[in-house]
Order: C-alpha cells, then structure tokens, then sequence
C-alpha cells in the first residue's frame, strides 16, 4: 500500500476529466432534455386549446343550427300563411266569378221569361180572341176590342 | 498458477509501478543503480522501496482509460443530442444525466454550474472502475504477461492512491466552496467556534482549541472515509475474488458466481455512495449551518 504520485496524477485527470464533462456533455444533453419537456408541455397546451376550441366550435354549431330550425319555421309558417292568404284569395275570386255568373244567368233568365212572357201575352190575346169569337159565334173586330185586349193583356 | 496461494495472492495484488530509485540501489535481479533514475519495478520490494515517486501505471492507465471511454460515449450521445426524439444511447445517457441530476437537486438547493457534472463524472467513473473487478481475476494480468508485463492490477479502485486522488479533489472543492460562500472569516469561525459556544469573550477564546479539534477531525475524516470507504469495497471484493480462483478451477463458478451478482449490486452502490457524499459535502460547504 505505497502511497505515491499515482494519487495526483489521478487528480489530475479526474480534474480535466470533469472539466470536459462540464463543458462538452452536460450542457448539450441538458439543453436537449429541457427543450424536449418544454416541447411535452407545448403540446399538452396545444391539446387543451384544441379540447376547449373543439367545444366551442360545437357550442357555435349547435347554436346556428338552432337559429336555423327557427328561421326555417319562420319560412314554413310564412308560406302556411301565404298560402292560406293565396287560397282565401281564390276562394273570394271563385265566389266573386260565381256570384257574376249567377248574376248572369239570373238576368238572362229573366229575360227570357220576359220574353216568354211578352210572347205569351201576345198569343193569348189572340187566344182570348178566338175564344170569344167561339162564345159569341161572332168575329171580334180586333180593331174595335183593341183597347179592351190590350187592358186585358196588361193584366195577365 | 505459479507458486504458492500467498505469492499468487501477492503477485495479484502489486501494482505495476514506474518509479525513482537512489543511486547504489540493489535490484532484484543483483544489479546495482550506478546513478539514481526511473524505472520499472520488477518486485513489491523494489516498488515500496521508490517511496513517493512512483506511478502505478496500471491504475492510472486503467483509471485514465476508463475516464476517456465514459467521456467519449457521452460525448457521442451529446453531439448527437436531439429534443425529438431519442436513441438508444441517448437515452440511456439521459436516463443517467436525469438520475444524477435529480439526486443533485434533491439534496443541493444553492446555484452551481459544477456539483451536477461532477456527480456524474464521479458516477459513471467509478461505476466503470468498479465494473473491471467482474472481468475474471487472471484473465487480463495473463494476458500481460503473455505481453511481457509482470504486474497488472487492472481495477484502479482497489488502489487507495486512486480514491485518495478523487477524494483529496472533492476536499479540495469543499474547502473552495466554504471559503468562496462563507469567506476566510466565516470558513475559520465554522472550524473555531462551533459545536461549543459562550457569550463570554474568555470562555469562547479558550474554547477554541476544542472545536478547532473537534471540527478539523470531522472535516479531515470527510476526504479519508470516502477514499477509504471506496477503496476498502473494492478491495475486499477483490480479494476475495482471488480466493476464489485458488480453488480447482471446476469448483470456482459455484462461489465467483454468486460472489459476482452480489459484487453487481456493490459496485453500484459505491459508486452511488461517493456520489452521494460529494453533494452532501459540497452543499454543506455552501450552507451557512451555524
């Protein structure tokens, strides 16, 4: 057990050996490491923000789909409405076109009554005419009974 | 095998030394140093007899050896160091770099570019040491001998000048840290006044001498418990290892085995151990405890 320079000259390296290690190895592993956990924490930031962006965008999502939903009915219930105006409309139209047309033939019937009956009134003073000439076996001067005729042809 | 189980024994446990010899030195093989110079000692006695100057070529080789393949594996891992994703190497280096880095900040709270790459140099470095006492006891002194080398203790750990040297830096560190935090005053009143104080000026002066005592010894015994503790591991495995390979050679596997898997866990663990004490050291050197 001789106690000799070997004892300095492994000072001596165990020096320089800890001075390369201090200046070549533990630095640039270091700087690596934490680079890699700052890079680990960036990430997890980036999932949290993509998590709560995610909700957010689903948050919007439904509430345009709900504004839709509304504004959709709102159209439905406009064109129920709308049509139900375009129906009354045609039915008023239809009643209207109707009410023209009975109108119409309300008149033409008349005039045809009027007609007929003028018609009528003409041939039955005629019949009357003939009728009286049977009962008194005599010819009725149409001329001279005229007025008589036509009082009575105004009565019928 | 060459001769007896304590010249086996002996033979394995001589450092290979370079060293000074005086002028008019007998040697082993008769001859006599006409002038003083280095060289090889060719037997324990001539190497004891160098004194001082002398170097144990393998510890330091084997020491220096080791040193630059941990720093070059590193090195490679560093350069090629990428915040994406990792390697094999380097994740395994982070692994270490991570592990060493947390038992820094566990125990050390001040600001030091130093403490954590020194734990980690002492870390793998002894880890490495300890490791060639798992390479077979006669399978590398063997082969140099083939090569013409007499001696080779190739695990530096078992030769106390090497854990002396490592732990005389890490004194030398604590005494640099508390001067340089506490300044000369606050270094030499840590050492003069405390454990025993008095608010008597006469008292505190005469109470000097017993905690200079005191404090010296626990201080001194910081850098010779850690060498010693180190060098005492080692060496003891060794040792026994040795033992082990007197048995007959087919009778060997059933305790080197066991003795092996047990030494795995020692060899990490004091490797650990120093490790952990240089923090311990160096964060108290930076603490003002009193």
């Amino acid at each position: 057990m001789n106690i000799n320079l070997t004892m300095i000259g492994q000072a001596i390296a165990f020096f320089i050996f800890v001075v390369f290690c201090m200046k070549y190895v533990w630095p640039p592993i270091m700087a690596a490491l934490q680079e890699r956990q700052k890079k680990i924490a960036d990430g997890l930031a980036a999932s949290d923000r993509a998590a709560r962006d995610l909700e957010l965008a689903q948050e919007k999502s439904a509430k345009e789909l709900r504004e839709a939903k509304q504004q959709a009915a709102g159209l439905i219930e406009q064109a129920n409405k709308r049509a139900a105006q375009i129906v009354e409309a045609s039915k008023d139209d239809a009643r209207k076109e109707g009410q023209k047309l009975i109108e119409q033939a309300k008149a033409e019937i008349e005039q045809e009554r009027n007609q007929a009956r003028d018609a009528l009134r003409a041939e039955i003073a005629a019949i009357a005419v003939a009728g009286a000439e049977k009962i008194l076996e005599t010819s009725v001067d149409a001329n001279k009974h005229s007025e008589m005729l036509d009082k009575l042809a105004a009565e019928l | 095998m060459a001769g007896s189980a304590s010249e086996y024994i002996q033979h394995h446990l001589q450092n290979l030394t370079y060293g000074k010899l005086p002028a008019g030195y007998e040697r082993a093989d008769g001859s006599v140093m006409s002038e003083a110079g280095w060289t090889m000692a060719h037997n324990a006695r001539e190497a004891s007899d160098m004194g001082f100057w002398a170097v144990h070529v393998d510890s330091l080789g084997w020491a220096v050896g080791l040193g630059a393949l941990f720093l070059i594996l590193f090195r490679m891992a560093a350069k090629r160091a990428t915040s994406g994703q990792p390697g094999g190497l380097q994740n395994f280096v982070e692994i270490l770099i991570e592990f060493v880095d947390t038992s820094v900040k566990e125990t050390f709270h001040g600001r030091n570019k130093v403490i954590a790459p020194l734990s980690l140099t002492i870390f793998c470095w002894v880890f490495l040491m300890n490791l060639m006492d798992l390479v077979p006891v006669d399978f590398l002194p063997q082969l140099f001998h083939m090569m013409g080398l007499e001696y080779m203790k190739v695990v530096p750990t078992t030769d106390v000048n090497v854990t002396l040297g490592m732990s005389l830096s890490v004194f030398f560190l604590i005494i640099y840290y508390s001067i340089k935090v506490k300044g000369v005053g606050g270094f030499v009143g840590e050492l003069t006044l405390h454990p025993f104080s008095s608010d008597n000026f006469f008292l505190k002066v005469l109470l000097v001498p017993v905690n200079l005592l005191l404090e010296g010894v626990s201080l001194l015994a910081k850098p010779i418990s850690l060498a010693l503790r180190l060098f005492g591991n080692l060496y003891a495995g060794e040792l026994i290892f040795i033992l082990i390979a007197l048995l007959p050679f087919w009778a060997q596997w059933a305790l080197s085995v066991p003795w092996a898997i047990f030494h795995i866990l020692i060899i990490t663990l004091q490797a650990f151990i120093f490790m952990m004490l240089t923090i311990v050291y160096l964060s108290m050197a930076h603490e003002d405890s009193h």
